[in-house]
């Protein structure tokens, strides 16, 4: 009885498993990503209320913030897109598959972001002056790989 | 014989009151239509003794937003000045081009006087006397004052040439008939602004950004089925001209973002939850984090002065 027990739920396991390799091969890939996502949110969140004046500014709350950022960027997340894992096939992505395509600029974008992140990380803890001024091309980083390969909203 | 009788009777046709009455119907409507019809040039006086200031009007530049059409969709930097025309404006009616308005002579618009620019972006008449599309958002631009366009003429003449012929818009009939254009105008040109009453100067600085040079109402505003915005329903979200998706309503009846909220996503493209901004706004941000923080406070202020709808 045991046996046919533990035989039962191995065999009911394997066949979740399997099901959901089919029905969303690439379901932690897509998480992880979209996780990233959020931490830079978050992290956005800080740098971004002390620019608008919603948070006094506190150079060492700044710079942990856009610490933080730049660690996410320089993460090697390169597994976490593999071939395949587009909104078209995905419906929980909204990675274009233009990420994957021949001459794709991805690479590009993803140079911008590491470069805007590590201006912001020399001036977030200098002042709010500087960290003002970094919001811009952060943004236009984000935006600009947004633009190009992520589903219009 | 037989002649003289269809004559005869030809005589007798017109002698009729009732034909008569027809006929002379006719001419005055073809007249009406002429006069209703007609491209409609600014007074000749309307740039006399103004100088065009090349700074000046590159913030013309940027807060119109020419470049988010006229240049490249990826273009970048120095690239946005590159005014060669290309990206596809779908609607209802057909696709349109942006034309080549660069400062080659042919292709572009290098030749064009200042009263040129300002029949085209304030009337929507071309140098030759022809109607645009008002894909071309002259009913926004209409209400521009005419030194920012004499300053927008002395910057564009400091852009780049690109002898990329323009592409001819994809429109069928009846919309090819550029001659309906003038009943369009007729119906849907007007220049009242659309958020009336006391303002500060700040929110009358705000309201003539959006409502002429920005030209947000272009994409924001619902259109009737004629094209033309609906004014009672300023700001209040459309459709995309694709039918996919939608622009949203940004009056406060809906948009409930702090005027600090307004002003980042304007400079960084970043949302109160430091999402970016997608689609066809982004392209906007890259003209308005062009703007003096001023500029973009306004802009916010005057949003909160729309009435709010839902």
């Amino acid at each position: 009885m045991p046996r046919l027990l533990i035989a039962a739920a191995a065999a009911s396991m394997a066949f979740t498993g399997l099901a959901t390799a089919q029905d969303a091969p690439f379901k932690m890939e897509i998480a992880a990503r979209q996780g990233i996502m959020a931490y830079r949110a978050i992290q956005m969140g800080t740098l971004g209320g002390m620019a608008k004046g919603e948070i006094p500014y506190d150079a060492a709350a700044a710079q942990k913030a856009a610490d933080n950022l730049l660690a996410s960027v320089t993460l090697d997340a390169s597994m976490l897109w593999p071939p395949g894992s587009d909104n078209a096939a995905n419906p929980d992505s909204t990675a274009l598959a233009a990420i994957w395509a021949e001459g794709s600029t991805i690479g590009d974008k993803a140079k911008a972001m590491a470069d805007a992140a590590t201006a912001m990380q020399a001036a977030a803890g200098a002042g709010l002056d500087p960290l003002k001024a970094a919001m811009g091309p952060v943004g236009g980083a984000c935006g600009d790989c947004h633009k190009a390969f992520r589903v219009p909203d | 014989m037989t002649l003289l009788a269809s004559r005869g009777s030809l005589g007798a046709v017109l002698r009729s009151p009732i034909i008569r009455a027809l006929i002379v119907g006719a001419v005055i409507a073809a007249v009406a239509a002429w006069f209703v019809l007609r491209p409609r040039p600014l007074p000749a006086d309307t740039f006399a003794g103004l100088t065009g200031d090349v700074t000046r009007g590159e913030q013309v530049f940027w807060a119109g937003g020419c470049a988010a059409c006229h240049a490249a969709a990826d273009a970048k930097g120095d690239g946005k000045f590159l005014l060669a025309g290309g990206q596809a404006l779908p609607s209802p009616f057909g696709t349109f081009y942006a034309p080549n308005i660069s400062t080659d002579p042919a292709a572009g618009i290098g030749g064009w006087t200042v009263e040129n620019l300002g029949n085209a972006m304030m009337r929507g008449v071309s140098p030759e006397g022809s109607h645009y599309y008002p894909a071309f958002p002259y009913a926004s631009y209409a209400k521009a004052e005419p030194q920012d366009i004499a300053d927008l003429h002395a910057f564009l003449a400091t852009l780049p040439a690109d002898p990329t012929p323009s592409k001819p818009h994809d429109v069928g009939f009846p919309f090819n008939i550029r001659a309906s254009l003038g009943g369009w105008k007729f119906l849907y040109l007007n220049t009242d602004w659309v958020v009336a009453g006391d303002l500060t100067p700040e929110e009358t600085r705000g309201r003539y950004l959006v409502e002429a040079l920005g030209h947000c109402g272009e994409c924001h505003t619902p259109r009737n089925a004629l094209g033309g915005m609906e004014r009672d329903k300023w700001l209040a979200g459309a459709p995309t001209p694709d039918g996919k998706g939608g622009f949203p309503n940004i009056t406060p009846g809906k948009m409930k973002w702090s005027s600090a909220d307004i002003v980042e996503y304007l400079t960084s493209g970043f949302t109160p939850e430091y999402d970016s901004a997608g689609g066809h706004m982004a392209l906007v941000i890259e003209n308005t984090a062009h703007l003096p923080d001023t500029d973009r406070a306004a802009i916010a202020a005057y949003l909160k002065k729309v009435p709010p709808l839902e």
